[in-house]
């Protein structure tokens, strides 16, 4: 397979995987700006930090006003990370690897970007937003059914998962980068439990409000959320589960190509020594430090693996 | 479809069948679900220059075009000859020019012609194969009358319609197909794959590795770039992709660089290689052509073919046809004027509203005149750019082109078409699709049936014996 051709699939599926985030925090952040308008300046700013376009924003707009917000993440060319912008470049990614998905990988992605081109050439009214929401992640889950359900498991498949799972990760680690402070045991909160409606926008934001409380019940902390968000293996958006994806699609990659890589040893080191921590001695160590120092060390697989694989010359 | 007299022509004799006992709703229907399904699938083309035009539809109509099997014998023995005898040519051309000696082509034609290559001078392609793949445009005047309008041997495109208007036309009226006995076009890709690889370079060892040179997904023929290395299994590669190692031409896999065999381009020449042509292109590979020369690759088609595209060489095809084979055209040309020569000139300036001209050089029906369908303020531009620069044009009578159906809301109706069979030919001989893309001029009497100035394509059915 080109190098080209395996890093088209990777950010084919990076971008298929943001469309699909940024949908989520976009409901997230309505269901805050609705409910309390007080704090809602607050939640979009936030929102726009975590899908790292805050100072684009301020840049052409300045104030966090949801219309502005809202039409900014769905569909300004100007932002590289607008769903318009992404599944334009998902698609883009798809064309150049076209020889490499199958038809119907191809036309679900072709489709998905057709059905968002339409569904957003107009500014969208706040009644119809949870619609478009609910399109977009459905457009995202027929691309991963035609993936998942006609790709051959070869190479090809695996860099696109990478993809998937690198970006996903990225996303729940960033959330919690932005939210940290909420789940940190402050002056202000000791004995008290966090804000309601803040937790379970963090837990709506990668769509587990209901896993958590299926799992912990009615009981609300934040070490508790934090180990879902971190820890927890079956969780499909925590760091742990994405990163032991990675480490799995790498180790793959190396079976198939019959070479070892400096990618697979960083997703390793990521899996079994990172993630291998219990909850409290990361709270110990600054919650902080430790979701940025992953990022880090994500950034630095991406970069590992474009290399190792020839993604560019 | 019709003859004269008003009946079926006896190939669309079947189809009429099972169209009159149809619903004319239905079909209607059938037509926009093709559309949609066209969409889906990308087919798309971008139309340079035009703002709105980032992505658009070739028009498609849902009746099929009908070839006979007799009427197909006689087209592609006469195709097969022609291709024979500008492999020939091109071969004559880059070596003893023979033809040139024997005074039947002026060789200001060759010297003047900006696709000649001279570094091709001398050089044998593998194979002794300069026209891997080719297409020969017809149009037919008549029930037998067929004549040949244009060659194209420099990167003939199209032929991603030809198969995926068949593949359109079976999931819209899979039941036509057991009524009427089509004969299959799908086998195109695995044929070029198999008739590329048996031109495979002496540096070869082994399965010969063939990978399709792509300008990129902004060029407006990538679909079919993309389509045809997906259906040969072959590398969609980009110049970037590229590089020389080790004296051969290697793309960059996610393994490190693997050699090429042989290379369908989808570029032209100039860009090929920055080193040896244009420096300023990005789409080729440095050092390409040293490779070719010394028999690492081969280059499909052969670099410096487009001299047999030009339009005033085309007008002596009827000689380099007897030169090379010893026989006559079987399809013959359509009457030329070469305004090159004073007196064709006077005539041609005497006729010009009757008389579609066009430029030697031009394609895609961009810089012609259709005479009858001119205004008279075009008729005089057009006269002074003819007195400016003669050599530059080529004149042709309006020939009263056979029409075939199309759809339309209110029924059949008539439109004027071309057809263009695709040709392969290899050291093991010359192979040529049942069927090719039909061109079809979508409004009521044009004769212009580009798709760059809104011309639509059908299915092109040749019929079993």
């Amino acid at each position: 397979m080109l190098g080209k051709t395996a890093g088209s699939l990777f950010w084919m599926a990076r971008y298929l995987e943001r469309s699909e985030n940024n949908a989520r925090l976009i409901d997230a952040g309505f269901r805050i700006a609705l409910t309390r308008s007080q704090t809602a300046a607050a939640e979009w700013k936030s929102v726009l930090v975590t899908a790292g376009v805050n100072q684009a924003f301020q840049a052409a707009h300045g104030d966090y006003s949801s219309a502005r917000v809202i039409d900014f993440l769905l569909r300004d060319p100007a932002n590289p990370s607008s769903i318009l912008s992404v599944i334009r470049q998902a698609r883009d990614n798809a064309r150049t690897a076209r020889t490499a998905l199958t038809r119907e990988t191809w036309e679900a992605v072709n489709t998905s970007w057709m059905t968002l081109t339409a569904l957003l050439k107009r500014q969208v009214r706040e009644d119809d937003l949870p619609d478009v929401l609910t399109t977009i992640r459905q457009q995202s889950a027929q691309v991963r059914g035609a993936l998942n359900g006609t790709m051959l498991r070869n190479d090809g498949y695996h860099f696109a998962l990478l993809g998937t799972y690198l970006e996903r990760a990225d996303n729940t680690a960033r959330i919690l980068d932005v939210k940290y402070y909420l789940l940190l045991p402050s002056v202000a909160h000791i004995g008290t439990s966090i804000d309601n409606v803040q937790w379970e926008t963090i837990l709506r934001s990668v769509s587990a409000h209901r896993a958590y409380r299926w799992l912990y019940g009615a009981e609300i902390s934040a070490l508790k959320i934090a180990e879902f968000l971190i820890l927890y293996p079956q969780m499909p958006r925590s760091l742990a589960f994405c990163s032991e994806r990675m480490e799995n699609h790498l180790a793959q990659l190396q079976r198939h190509y019959g070479e070892e890589t400096d990618a697979w040893r960083l997703a390793h080191a990521l899996s079994h020594e990172k993630l291998n921590a219990p909850i409290q001695s990361i709270f110990d160590g600054g919650l902080h430090q430790y979701v940025t120092g992953f990022l880090r060390d994500i950034a630095n697989l991406a970069r590992q693996v474009e290399r190792d694989y020839r993604f560019v010359e | 479809m019709n003859s004269q007299e008003g009946e079926t022509r006896s190939p669309y004799r079947d189809y009429c069948g099972w169209f009159e006992a149809e619903d004319v709703a239905r079909i209607q229907h059938k037509a926009v679900q093709a559309e949609a399904l066209f969409r889906t699938t990308g087919i798309t083309f971008n139309v340079y220059g035009a703002v709105d035009g980032d992505e658009r539809l070739i028009p498609f109509d849902v009746v099929p075009r009908i070839i006979s099997a007799s009427e197909w014998r006689r087209l592609s023995r006469g195709i097969e000859q022609r291709v024979r005898a500008l492999n020939a040519f091109l071969y004559d051309i880059y070596h003893r020019q023979e033809i040139l000696r024997a005074g039947r082509v002026p060789t200001d034609l060759i010297a003047g012609n900006a696709a000649f290559l001279p570094m091709m001078m001398g050089l044998d392609p593998p194979g002794g194969i300069y026209t891997h793949i080719s297409g020969t445009d017809i149009v037919r005047t008549g029930a037998n009358e067929f004549y040949v309008l244009e060659d194209n041997a420099r990167t003939p495109s199209g032929v991603s319609y030809m198969l995926e208007n068949r593949e359109t036309m079976l999931q819209m009226f899979p039941e036509l197909f057991a009524k009427v006995p089509v004969r299959e076009v799908s086998d195109y890709p695995i044929n070029l794959l198999k008739s590329l690889a048996a031109c495979a370079p002496p540096a070869c060892g082994g399965t010969p590795t063939v990978a399709v040179l792509t300008p990129g997904i902004h060029n407006s023929a990538y679909y079919e770039h993309s389509y045809l290395a997906d259906h040969m299994g072959a590398e969609l590669v980009e110049g970037h992709d590229l590089r020389v190692v080790d004296g051969r031409v290697a793309m960059r896999t996610t393994q490190g660089y693997k050699a090429i065999d042989v290379l369908y381009r989808r570029v032209d020449d100039d860009f090929l290689d920055p080193l040896n042509f244009r420096p300023d292109s990005m789409l080729g590979v440095p050092g390409i052509w040293d490779v070719y020369r010394a028999g690492g690759i081969t280059i499909a088609n052969a670099p410096g073919t487009g001299i047999a595209d030009d339009k005033a060489l085309y007008s002596y095809m009827p000689d380099i046809i007897e030169f090379y084979t010893g026989e006559k055209a079987l399809l013959p040309n359509v009457p030329t004027w070469r305004c090159s020569e004073p007196e064709h000139l006077r005539e041609v300036l005497d006729r010009l509203p009757e008389l579609v001209v066009k430029e030697v050089h031009g394609s895609g029906g961009y810089g012609m005149l259709v005479g009858p369908a001119a205004s008279k303020k075009e008729l005089a531009a057009f006269r002074a750019k003819l007195e400016a620069n003669p050599s530059n044009y080529i004149a042709q009578p309006t020939l009263s082109l056979s029409t075939v159906p199309i759809f339309t809301k209110k029924g059949l109706a008539p439109r004027h078409v071309d057809l263009r069979p695709f040709v392969l030919m290899s050291p093991q001989g010359i192979t040529i699709t049942p069927g090719g893309l039909t061109r079809v001029a979508m409004t009521r009497g044009s004769l212009v049936v580009n798709s760059s100035q809104g011309g639509g394509t059908k299915d092109t059915w040749v019929l079993e014996d």
